[in-house]
């Protein structure tokens, strides 16, 4: 499933980001790369962008970045 | 300085026990400055945005550059001076990056000083509450070459997430020294001065020892070659250069193509080792080296952090966002904040502004009567020309201030990010991105750092268009003629929300023009928005002082050289040549005079000030430019003032004080106001706002356009832009408005 997919509160494990140029590489600057665990948080009040978290920090992409990142949920710990 | 508990309970508290900072009795005493020859060398500030570069430059430089909570603060570079025994530094301070493969204009600076003008030593500033991200950026500048120092800031964070750090480890594994600071609180900044010179002492030998990411064999076997075929360009890192080439960076193609004669060949290869990386891990080469990067670091930290994050725990910050980023309150709680800032403006600024009208006032009255000497024209100058012109404009002080405090709380706690996440939807929907919304409200302070802000934008056209519609978020310069015609024209209950409509109008015209140029002379694809939101953070006391004291003080200085300047200017504009007086009304004057007829003289004297002033210079350009202005429902009067308030706003209410002090024998902005109140109606008041709010920039966000948009094209489109939508509404407005018998 795709990172845009992830229920606010869910965790995933990214496995492949797609898309080339700058923006991928910026994403991938910043911590959205392959093995890294990210945690949705909330959904902006008008229904895009996203603030995840990343590597301990808060990250906020759009919906059309978040569709490039393949990942597998987590289960769920409390 | 302490919060009461319960604010620092919603939020961290800025001040904490520094135990982090190797300050506790027993450690190892701060090393002495060197003594010797003067020496001299340059020291660049580098980290990632928001990590505290500028804190820890304004605390080693004791400069006051802006500082505040969110990335993208600082978007040049920045000079300032440190001395320590017998070194003199030349401290940089550098807009953040998330990497040295840069894109918006600001990372580009920050590259462009680092690589090409190779400073003697860097110091990478961390954020140690998310080690992860910034060391990321400190492998990439040791591949530079360049002797370096870590900083660790932020320590307290950390702490208070329940993160231990052990730095000594972090320095050891890096093969660099690593000192905590708080540049917050301008503490452990001996330490760090003794570390730069011991480090500048080693020079780039010291970096022998320095750590590597390895890629694995086969991108290493890559880099060896390729870094073989460029051992001939001397003085360059190498490594680093490999690197660029490897990931296709096109810059780095050209660069390359440009020093290397046979290139080609060595293009081709590295073609080559692409393919084979690609084919091995599957996917693009810069997202391998990005993962190995990635990968190398939590081996790193996973040695150095004896005690991580709890990932279950949640912080005061994700509270506070919960709230104010909650999918019904959110939208609501952010108008509610913007309104709260204007009402403050108002409301708690019209007490102190009395005091200084009053003030300001009795002073007059006392110049006026105790004026020494028996030249009227010099008497002149001081009340009519100082007094009501500068005058008039000082009273808003209290205003300025409350506004500036109000949006540097929003910068500091943090919240501007956040605006920026609320608002990014809608932004979208008019062709722009949530990130240009931050320079937009840093506007309503001053459209000049609104511009420069634009710079976070990676996109030309996004920068470009912001840029542009940026004037109609009314700037503070702009507040004082609203504060001069609001409480004339409408009853009290109304005055904030007329403010409040004001700054609405221009917001609203903002997204209106950014709509219609993005879809006729800018047009373009939507880019991609990414940003960081960083932890809320509770202001320092210093911080706010030292902003408003900063702000206070511009205000003032800008009365006293130009505003003061200007209206000296049109004073004597205003007063030269006098007119002709037909002898009729002399000899009348001076036969009520004798009569003691005191109504008649004062009537007469306000008819003989009208005329001079009608035939002076200023009352003349008034008087060519009503055919255009008069349609707006502006006399001579209001048409000449608006006039100069292009060389700065507030000079329209510094005019127009001249223009009736000259008038008048009474002084005060209060009989300024009586004196609005009763010759136009409550529509031209409004009109005058309204054309004030879209008209002209000012000459500064004239030049500062052009300069950022890359040319003086850009700059006139604006200007002659915003003034032709200006006085079309205005024109609307005022034939609307008139025919409904307003
Ligand atoms: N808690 C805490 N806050 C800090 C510390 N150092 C700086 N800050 C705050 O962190 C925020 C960012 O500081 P800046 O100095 O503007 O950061 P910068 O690196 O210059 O940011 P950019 O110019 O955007 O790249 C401000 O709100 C500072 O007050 C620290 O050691 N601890
Ligand atoms: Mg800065």
């Amino acid at each position: 499933m795709t990172l845009a997919a992830l229920k606010p509160g869910e965790e995933a494990l990214i496995l492949t980001v797609s898309g080339e140029g700058a923006i991928a590489r910026r994403m991938a600057d910043m911590g959205v790369v392959p093995g890294q665990h990210v945690r949705m948080l909330r959904v902006a009040p008008l229904g895009d962008p996203l603030e995840l978290q990343v590597m301990g920090y808060h990250l906020s992409l759009r919906k059309t970045e978040a569709l490039r990142v393949q990942v597998r949920p987590l289960e769920h710990h409390a | 300085m302490r919060w009461p508990e319960w604010l620092s309970a919603l939020t961290r508290s800025a001040t904490e026990p520094c135990h982090y900072l190797h300050e506790q009795p027993g450690s190892a005493p701060v090393p002495a400055p060197p003594r010797g020859p003067a020496r001299s060398a340059v020291v660049a500030l580098a980290g990632n945005p928001n990590s505290g570069k500028t804190s820890v430059f304004n605390g080693l430089t004791g400069s006051t550059q802006h500082v505040a909570n969110f990335p993208g603060v600082t978007v040049e570079r920045k000079e300032g001076h440190c001395r320590f025994g017998s070194w003199s530094w030349t401290v940089l301070d550098l807009p953040g990056t998330y990497s040295l493969s840069a894109y918006s204009i600001e990372e580009i600076v920050a590259r462009d000083v680092l690589v090409e003008e190779r400073p003697d030593l860097v110091v990478d500033v961390l954020d140690a509450a998310n080690l992860q991200r910034n060391l990321y950026l400190a492998t990439q500048l040791l591949e530079l070459g360049l002797p370096m120092v870590l900083a660790a800031n932020m320590l307290d964070v950390a702490w208070r997430r329940g993160q231990r750090l052990d730095l000594d480890e972090l320095g050891r594994r890096l093969g660099l020294p690593v000192v905590a600071v708080a540049g917050h609180q301008d503490r452990g900044l001996e330490r760090l001065k003794a570390a730069l010179a011991a480090a500048l002492e080693a020079g780039p030998a010291a970096l022998k020892g320095a750590a590597q990411v390895d890629f694995g064999p086969l991108v290493e076997e890559s880099l060896a070659e390729i870094g073989a075929a460029l051992a001939r360009l001397e003085g360059l890192p190498r490594r680093w250069l490999a690197l660029r080439l490897l990931e296709g960076e096109a810059r780095a193609r050209e660069e390359v193509a440009r020093w290397l004669p046979d290139s080609t060949g060595l293009l081709e290869r590295i073609a080559v080792w692409q393919a084979r990386i690609e084919h091995e891990s599957g996917q693009r080469v810069e997202l391998t080296l990005a993962v190995r990067r990635h990968e190398f670091i939590q081996g790193l930290i996973e040695a150095c952090r004896p005690v991580g994050p709890d990932p279950a725990r949640r912080h005061r910050s994700d509270v506070t966002d919960q709230l104010l980023l909650h999918r019904w309150l959110g939208l609501p709680i952010f108008l509610f904040f913007m309104y709260l800032i204007f009402q403050l403006t108002f409301s708690l600024g019209e007490l102190p502004m009395g005091w200084m009208e009053t003030g300001f006032s009795a002073l007059a009255a006392w110049v006026d009567g105790h004026w020494p000497w028996p030249a009227p024209l010099l008497k002149s100058l001081v009340l009519d020309g100082i007094l009501g012109g500068v005058g008039g404009v000082l009273i808003f002080l209290p205003n300025i201030v409350l506004l500036f405090l109000g949006l540097t709380l929003m910068e500091d706690t943090g919240y501007m990010a956040r605006a920026a996440f609320l608002m990014d939807r809608l932004m979208q929907r008019i062709g722009l991105h949530g990130k240009s919304f931050i320079p937009l409200l840093t506007g309503f302070g001053c459209s000049i750092p609104g511009i420069m802000g634009t710079r976070v934008l990676e996109n030309q056209r996004d920068r470009l268009l912001t840029m542009l519609v940026l004037p109609l978020m009314s700037c503070g310069a702009r507040l004082p003629i609203y504060l001069l015609i609001i409480p004339a024209f409408f009853p009290a209950h109304l005055h904030a929300r007329m403010l409040f409509l004001i700054y609405s109008i221009g917001v609203l015209l903002a997204v209106g023009m950014a709509k219609l140029l993005r879809i006729s002379v800018l047009k373009g694809e939507e880019s991609p928005f990414v940003m960081e939101l960083p932890p809320y953070k509770l202001p320092t006391w210093k911080s706010l002082g030292t902003q408003v004291r900063l702000r206070a003080w511009l205000y003032l200085r800008k009365a006293g050289t130009l505003i003061l300047g200007v209206s000296i200017l049109l004073w004597a504009m205003a007063s030269w040549p006098p007119a002709r007086h037909d002898a009729a009304r002399q000899t009348e004057l001076a036969a009520a005079r004798a009569a003691g007829d005191a109504a008649r003289v004062q009537v007469l004297d306000n008819q003989r000030a009208e005329e001079d002033l009608r035939a002076s210079l200023l009352g003349r350009v008034g008087q060519a430019l009503e055919p255009v202005m008069a349609p707006l429902g502006f006399d001579w009067r209001i048409s000449s003032s608006l006039l100069g308030a292009f060389a700065a706003k507030e000079l329209f209410v510094a005019q127009l004080g001249v223009v009736y002090a000259l008038g008048e024998t009474a002084e005060g902005s209060e009989s300024l106001r009586r004196e609005l109140h009763s010759r136009y109606t409550p529509l031209v008041g409004f009109c005058i706002m309204l054309f004030a709010l879209i008209s002209t920039p000012c000459m500064s966000t004239f030049a500062v356009t052009a300069r950022e948009a890359g040319g003086q094209r850009w700059a006139w489109f604006q200007l002659l832009g915003l003034t032709a939508l200006a006085w079309v509404l205005t024109f609307l407005v005022f034939q609307v408005g008139s025919a409904l018998g307003y």
